[in-house]
């Protein structure tokens, strides 16, 4: 993948190259829940390989699972089923406690920033809550981290004072802070207008280009997903399975007018395309009952 | 590489980071401006008592006029130790029993929403004796406790207790599983998760607890205070009733209303205080 190769220096704010994305791998896993007495099938035979430093967006309709999946990926939620590797670590398998580290980290849906905490406070929580760092030596990077973001100017706010894309940044500053190996991103920018969103996205894509990390960007918008990823995985209804993996071999780095070239719109067609035949199959075979 | 010479070049001639000129305009001082639309409905809201009492007749004619309370504060109470004294009283009560709902309340509610055993077993008694008026608890107290001061007490502490206790638990219940992950995630121990993040998460409802607690302790000033005391803005209010002194009755009423507003006063700046992150405006 272009994004995935392309070689830039160490950016004095960024991790060198030695910290960048890690291989994940998800091998077979599923997830049941035992709520009541009755078992419900969130996931089921699972298996997915990324890449280092490769940008995996999940596509599946709300509800589907893909949450589920990425909080076992992230170290939330216990697996029933397969394993997971990170680098060839497994660090997910049944019988194993969820761990949660920082070199895996959310930006949630909802956004989690600390609301009692400033934005550069929130940004500093990680190293100095692993002792990497003194609070002092953390405070200055994530100034420059928070420079090289261009919200150095908000740092002393709280986040309510913040707009939500505005916060959704400081959320990708903050996972970024702790030099993480695989950035899960669950549906970040779902709940912004239109303009916002574009915006986000070439934030996204900048740090994305800049920090060489492992992505994995749920999402149930396609048109998103193929503009920013380089496969995009595309997810059945409850219980999730993976249905269909779109190879999206467009130049990075990405601009918005990409959106309008020929080739992203022959990609999206084909995809629309091939989505719909699955879920018209999926429908023919009656598997949205099941849901 | 030309695509990162930019951006780091900009990076390498930084500055010592200047954490004060970082601070965001909107956050300022909260400046204390006179509300004068409060002022003039308080001051309407005394002229319709005047007029009402006068004019109006029917089920008005036997409550004083605002002239003759007045005057009656005037005359038996601005330069009467005994009355400033029970201002006093009442205050210390009130922030005694306010403070121990707060000390015993805010730790109960946390082990009953974080408890899963704790809850079933006492959550079922809470809720029992949460309805049960303050009044009713006063004969119990005096025979329970070894002086009046600990029976008035126990009254000021009952009212707001539960109401914390309610809140704090509502809000451990609908706290937002993701801060915890994340901060588990970012490094946080477990034991520093639950200090630091359930905690200040907890502060909002903690200061809406508070708030109606306040309130709730000033409400039932006068039914402990009517146990054994000789001074106090409640035994003042219940003494005046006692001997049909209507007029020491308003005099009570509006002292205690007084002190009402003015522990509120504390309350909101406290709650300020301990949350900078609310309302920065």
């Amino acid at each position: 993948m272009a994004g995935a190769t392309t070689q830039l220096g160490p950016h004095a704010s960024f991790p060198n190259e030695a910290s960048a994305g890690a291989r994940l791998a998800v091998r077979d896993v599923s997830k049941t829940y035992d709520t009541d007495g009755a078992s419900v099938e969130a996931l089921k035979g699972c298996s997915i390989e990324v890449e280092a430093g490769a940008f995996v967006a999940i596509v599946g309709p709300s509800g589907c699972g893909k949450s589920t999946l990425l909080n076992m990926i992230a170290g939330f939620d216990t697996v029933s089923g397969g394993e997971i590797y990170m680098d060839g670590r497994l660090v997910a398998a049944p019988g194993l406690p969820p761990r949660a580290g920082p070199d895996r980290v959310v930006v949630f849906q909802n956004g989690a920033l600390f609301p009692w905490k400033t934005v550069l406070e929130n940004v500093s929580y990680g190293p100095v809550r692993q002792r990497t760092l003194t609070r002092k030596q953390a405070e200055n990077k994530a100034v420059e981290l928070l420079r090289a973001c261009k919200l150095d100017a908000v740092a002393g706010a709280y986040p309510a004072q913040l707009s939500s894309g505005m916060q959704r940044r400081v959320e990708i500053a903050r996972a970024l802070m702790n030099e993480p190996r695989v950035l899960l991103l669950d549906e970040p920018f779902r709940a912004m207008d239109s303009v916002s969103k574009t915006t986000m996205h070439r934030h996204l894509l900048d740090m994305y280009r800049i920090s060489r990390k492992t992505i994995l960007f749920i999402t149930h918008d396609l048109e998103e997903a193929i503009y920013l990823a380089d496969s995009v995985i595309v997810m059945t209804t409850r219980p999730a399975m993976i249905k269909l993996v779109i190879s999206v071999k467009l130049q990075r780095p990405r601009h918005p007018r990409i959106l309008f070239s020929r080739e992203y719109l022959e990609l999206k067609r084909e995809a629309a395309e091939s989505v719909h035949e699955e879920a018209r199959k999926a429908f023919e075979r009656g598997e949205r009952e099941q849901a | 590489m030309r695509k990162t010479t930019a951006p780091s070049s900009k990076l390498s001639s930084r500055q010592p980071p200047r954490l004060a000129a970082l601070t965001f305009p909107a956050f300022r001082l909260h400046t204390w401006r006179v509300n004068w639309r409060g002022a003039v409905s308080v001051g309407g809201f005394l002229l319709l008592w005047e007029l009402l009492v006068r004019f109006g007749g029917g089920g008005f004619e036997g409550i004083p006029t605002l002239a003759q309370v007045l005057s009656t504060f005037w005359n038996k109470y601005l330069t009467s130790d005994r009355y400033w004294q029970s201002w006093l009283v009442s205050f210390e009560r009130v922030g005694y029993g306010f403070s121990l709902a707060q000390l015993l309340g805010i730790p109960l509610g946390l082990l009953l929403g974080t408890r899963r055993v704790f809850h079933e077993v006492v959550y079922p008694l809470v809720e029992l004796l949460r309805p049960i008026p303050p009044l009713a608890w006063v004969p119990l107290s005096i025979l329970f406790w070894p002086t009046a001061e600990l029976s008035i007490i126990f009254i000021t502490f009952i009212g707001p207790f539960f109401i914390i206790v309610i809140n704090v638990h509502d809000a451990v219940r609908s706290l937002r599983k993701e801060h915890l992950w994340l901060a588990r995630s970012l490094g946080a121990t477990r034991g520093y998760a639950f200090r630091r993040i359930i905690l200040p998460a907890l502060i909002p409802s903690i200061a809406v607890g508070m708030t109606l607690g306040i309130a709730v302790s000033w409400n039932v000033v006068i039914a402990a205070e009517m146990i054994a005391s000789d001074v106090g803005l409640g035994r003042l209010t219940w003494e005046g009733y006692v001997s049909h002194t209507a007029t020491t009755v308003i005099v009570g009423m509006i002292s205690i209303g007084l002190a009402g507003y003015l522990s509120a006063l504390v309350v909101s700046y406290a709650e300020r205080r301990l949350m900078p992150w609310h309302k920065v405006t």
